[in-house]
């Protein structure tokens, strides 16, 4: 994967196929601290501890079309050759959390992306699905719940593509605007 | 903190002033973009974000949009499954923005299939 980005959108779709029907992604980017945090939640089915135990195994997977499942394992790898870390914490029936740290600067660590596509990409995949993404940089926030826009616009549900498409330019400017932020205001 | 404002979903709401009763109709055209680790790889996030332009563009209330997971040909992946009720699904491959939008202006709207792109008759 090029971006970490993606990597979010793998992990989500794991959650998804999980049976999670919420997700809740979250981003840090503490650019002073050279930290970079990346946590995604699920409401899915959960997985035993035995499964946690090897989670970044390529070789152990809850999937049943094949023995091998990369998605974890690639993310893990990204995190580690960043001096990052991976954390999987999961309660069968609760969900699952997928924790992911990186150090910001490092030379390895591949580039956060277009998280803006992510979302849009997901929020237009998965209809009925709500999605919760807080997104920090230098401790300025952005955060969208899909659950208050579609209170908010009743007529015109999520399953617009149109709605879809405006809300990611909207996501995508103000991510820009936290990022080119020199943390003053 | 910079947050969705009401604001900003009623700008959006401007922006897509549409005629509601259109989504009346039921789908009979679904899109499915496979999205497993393998499509992701391989570009079918920018796949969906052409998708979603086009459709978007084409307002068409008919026309059902899916990510499912990796369907087991990942060296032909980003693979995109149409299927317009009434026909077979057409399976294609090895998809990347330009292709999709071909796809979805040829095949999806004028029914026309674009048998260089297909992978398989399903």
């Amino acid at each position: 994967m090029r971006e970490l980005s993606l990597h979010v959108l793998d992990v989500v779709e794991n959650g998804i196929t999980a049976g999670g029907d919420c997700i809740w992604i979250e981003v840090d980017e503490a650019r002073k601290n050279d930290q970079l945090k990346i946590v995604i939640r699920d409401n899915g089915r959960g997985m035993p501890v035995e499964k946690l135990e090897n989670i970044d195994d390529p070789f152990i997977t809850t999937r049943t079309t094949r023995r091998v499942g990369l998605g974890l394992s690639l993310l893990a790898a990204a995190a580690r050759r960043c001096d990052g870390t991976l954390r999987v914490d999961s309660e069968p029936g609760k969900g699952t959390q997928v924790e992911a740290t990186f150090r910001y600067h490092h030379i390895d660590r591949a580039p956060l992306g277009d998280m803006a596509a992510t979302v849009g990409t997901l929020i237009i995949g998965n209809p009925g699905i709500d999605f919760i993404y807080a997104h920090r940089i230098d401790g300025k926030d952005f955060f969208l719940d899909t659950r208050e826009i579609r209170k908010e616009m009743k007529d015109r549900s999520l399953s617009d593509p149109a709605v879809i498409y405006h809300l990611t330019e909207s996501i995508r400017s103000s991510l820009e605007e936290l990022a080119s932020g020199d943390g003053t205001s | 903190m910079a947050k969705l404002t009401i604001d900003d979903l009623k700008k959006i709401k401007e922006k897509t002033t549409k005629e509601t009763s259109l989504r009346t109709g039921a789908a009979n055209i679904k899109i499915t973009v496979h999205m497993g680790t393998c499509g992701i790889a391989a570009g079918a996030r920018d796949v969906m974000s052409a998708l979603m332009e086009e459709m978007a563009a084409a307002d068409r209330q008919d026309i059902r949009v899916v990510a499912s997971g990796c369907m087991g040909m990942c060296s032909s992946e980003p693979n995109v499954t149409i299927e317009v009720q009434d026909s077979e699904p057409i399976v294609y491959q090895l998809m990347d923005s330009n292709r999709m939008r071909q796809v979805f202006k040829r095949h999806v709207l004028l029914g026309e299939v674009q048998t260089d792109f297909a992978l398989a008759k399903m």
